[in-house]
């Protein structure tokens, strides 16, 4: 509330000193530096997070030195690359080698817009949130098939192909199992997807279908920004760095960080369509709606931690066994699924309390 | 006329691609030439020559206490087990009668060896097919035996423990108790590595039918060592010519027929148990003597020719002396395991995918200095 009545202020202020149209000009400028200041710290702090995961898993301690608990240690790497030279490679396509990166940052940056922090934190709500989400997040394949192709190197090229073909089948399962669930909800706009989880999560309401579409869903969203066990992409053992081969300083930070937003996002979308997004669990905190937040980022956590989880564990797939489990097994089972919830739907067998 | 459709919007055109010298999964500075149609690996040739230090020369130079400390740096991850060979190859043609407590001792740091290798292996492996996370199992594991070699020679990877006549200095006191601790913590952490990569769907799925090498294969390639193993070549020269102690201890060789990268898998796996029963067969019957015989300082061989194979962890080592009677040798040849199993790579890996090729490769445990002396 505290924060509604801040931005109230400014919206009040503005539109006090200026004209209308420039007054929302100026604050749609305003909501995006906030949001890329906000995305920025949080992408460097999920980098973080998964540095301090994987020592988990193997034992080690991670980085710890610089700022408490090393909380510094991403913003040092983050200024380190800045500093560093950009270097590329002869005879490259620069301009595309030059665009790649933007096309990879700015598709997760957008997505980020539509995501639901909490009842009031929710910048651009509107009525085909759920397909806005879909369809921007796939526009970053372009930028990965751009940099490898652009690159003039056979590793890059091989590990963009690779990011194609993975991107283009598991786009299907995403899609797919998000509409498993619209069957349910009936609307595409996320607020109102929220809305209807009062009467309980979607995952519980759909039950059976409504878990295996989370399953698909965290597997292929897990594909979709190319983390491991899929990381077919990168595959550093197989391709050296795969499709960032021959990009350096803050081009290759673009890369890096926007995988971490596409995870953060991947599994935002997963706890505001399955797991009821900033409501709390049974309505325990329903009185105090500032802890929305809170819900909402614990839930992605949770869902966060499970994907690095995945990879810290996981050997990775072969190209070919990729796309069999996706065209033969992910594929038939989400079209069974719909079915399958549809039938749930009209014969009104959706648990809600 | 003939004619010819020519379909010039769909070519498919074979490309080439240098994986290495520094290359992440080449381990080390092999260069692997691959021609690849798409993802398909077509045609793999090795090219050698980046680590040569013509280490085969040098030993027609130095006398052959100093051969010993060059071994160490051949087959690094089995430095103790190339020691070994040198020194048996040179006490059986001095005829030294070498104590039943450097027997005993030469086997368990060779075991001991062995597992760390594997250790290093498995780790490697995982990483190879996309677990990081095994890497660091790995290596805690094998640092115990690190710990465990510096306290007894001083060294935690070229040891030069061995000499010709026995060990450069006796077990250090802990020797005993430390080896133990090391077994019994080994014996609960092996089934972890199981847990964690063996069963792991997405690992057999890489591995099984990977690469298949067949017995015939096997022995026309001169495989040995687990890769032969794994094809079902009984080919362990710790059973067939025993050395050192193993003539007194009780193990089987572990032999899998199918000859695929999972087969290969599981015989390492299965050597590390066997390992361990050799070492607690040994370790508590470490009989008392010297530590070593006292030999001239500057050692002649008698004139002839002398040849000695010893069980590495990556398979069979030979060294081959042709000595003049003089304090050096007049050519000394070794036969590496290595070398032999790296030319296998192009028969197993042609028709595979670049992710096979990693996967084939890596249970080939190729160790990159072994290969190019």
């Amino acid at each position: 509330m505290i924060l509604l009545s801040i931005t109230e202020n400014i919206h009040n202020w503005l539109f006090s000193v200026m004209p209308a149209g420039v007054a929302s000009i100026v604050e749609m400028v305003l909501i995006a530096i906030v949001y890329l200041t906000v995305f920025a710290v949080a992408g460097l702090f999920l980098v973080l997070l998964e540095r301090r995961v994987a020592a988990w898993f193997q034992l080690r301690i991670g980085p710890n030195r610089v700022g408490f608990q090393g909380l510094l240690q991403t913003m040092a790497d983050a200024i380190k690359l800045l500093t560093k030279e950009l270097t590329g490679t002869d005879r490259a396509d620069k301009f595309l080698y030059n665009l790649a990166p933007y096309f990879v940052i700015i598709s997760a940056l957008m997505a980020l817009a539509v995501i639901p922090f909490s009842k009031d934190f929710h910048a651009f709500d509107i009525n085909i949130g759920l397909f806005f989400l879909i369809a921007i997040s796939s526009i970053g394949v372009i930028g990965i098939l751009l940099g490898g192709w652009s690159s003039n190197n056979k590793f890059a090229i091989i590990g963009a192909m690779r990011s194609g073909v993975q991107t283009i089948s598991y786009e299907l399962s995403v899609g797919l199992s998000l509409l498993t669930m619209v069957v349910i909800t009936g609307t595409l706009q996320l607020s109102e997807i929220i809305e209807i989880q009062k009467s309980g999560w979607l995952i519980v309401q759909g039950h059976i279908p409504a878990i295996i579409a989370f399953m698909v869903f965290m597997i292929s969203g897990t594909a979709e920004t190319n983390r491991a066990p899929f990381d077919m992409v990168e595959a550093e053992s197989e391709l050296g760095a795969g499709f960032h081969t021959e990009y350096s300083g803050m081009k290759f930070a673009y890369f890096f960080l926007a995988e971490f937003i596409n995870m953060f996002i991947i599994a935002a979308i997963a706890a505001t369509v399955f797991f009821g997004g900033w409501l709390s669990p049974f309505g325990i905190t329903e009185s105090i709606p500032e802890l929305g937040v809170f819900w909402f980022l614990i839930k992605t956590m949770v869902l966060v931690f499970l994907m690095m989880w995945f990879r810290w564990t996981f050997p990775r797939l072969r190209v070919d066994q990729l796309l069999t489990l996706e065209w033969k097994y992910l594929l038939p089972i989400n079209l069974v699924n719909i079915v399958l919830m549809a039938v749930l739907v009209w014969l009104n067998l959706t648990i809600r309390w | 006329m003939e004619t010819e459709v020519v379909h010039t919007n769909f070519k498919s055109e074979e490309y080439f691609i240098n994986m290495g010298p520094q290359h992440p999964a080449t381990h080390g500075v092999l260069r692997l030439l691959l021609t690849i149609d798409g993802e398909i690996i077509k045609k793999v040739e090795p090219d050698l020559g980046y680590i040569h230090r013509s280490i085969e020369k040098m030993c027609e130079r130095d006398s052959y206490q100093q051969i010993v400390h060059l071994t160490d740096r051949m087959d690094y991850l089995s430095a103790n087990i190339n020691n070994e060979a040198v020194c048996l190859a040179v006490e059986n043609a001095l005829q030294l009668e070498i104590p039943e407590r450097v027997k005993v001792i030469r086997t368990i740091i060779g075991e001991l060896t062995r597992i760390s290798s594997h250790c290093l292996w498995w780790g490697v492996m995982g990483m190879d097919v996309g677990a990081l996370t095994t890497y660091f199992y790995g290596f805690r594991d094998r640092e115990m035996i690190n710990d465990i070699m510096e306290e007894t020679c001083g060294a935690r990877l070229t040891m030069n423990y061995n000499v010709p006549g026995g060990l450069m200095l006796d077990i250090h006191p802990n020797f005993v108790k430390r080896v133990k601790e090391f077994v019994a913590h080994f014996k609960t952490k092996l089934p972890e590595y199981d847990r964690l990569l063996t069963g792991n769907v997405i690992f057999q799925k890489r591995t099984v039918g990977v690469g298949v090498l067949s017995k015939e294969d096997a022995i026309s390639f001169g495989a040995s060592g687990p890769v032969g193993r794994a094809s079902g070549y009984s080919c362990d020269v710790r059973k067939h010519h025993p050395y050192s102690a193993y003539d007194k201890v009780t193990f089987t060789e572990a032999l899998k027929t199918e000859g695929d990268t999972y087969a290969r898998y599981l015989v390492r796996i299965q050597e590390m148990w066997e390992s361990l029963s050799i070492i607690e067969q040994l370790i508590d019957v470490i009989p008392e003597g010297e530590h070593r015989v006292t030999t001239n300082a500057v050692i002649k061989l008698p004139k002839g020719e002398y040849y000695q194979k010893v069980e590495t962890a990556r398979g069979e080592l030979g060294v081959y002396i042709i000595s003049t009677g003089t304090k050096n040798p007049y050519r000394l040849k070794f036969r590496s395991p290595g070398f032999s199993n790296l030319s296998l790579l192009n028969h197993i890996a042609v028709g595979g995918k670049i992710g096979d090729l990693v996967a084939t490769m890596a249970t080939l445990d190729l160790v990159i200095p072994d290969i190019d002396r």
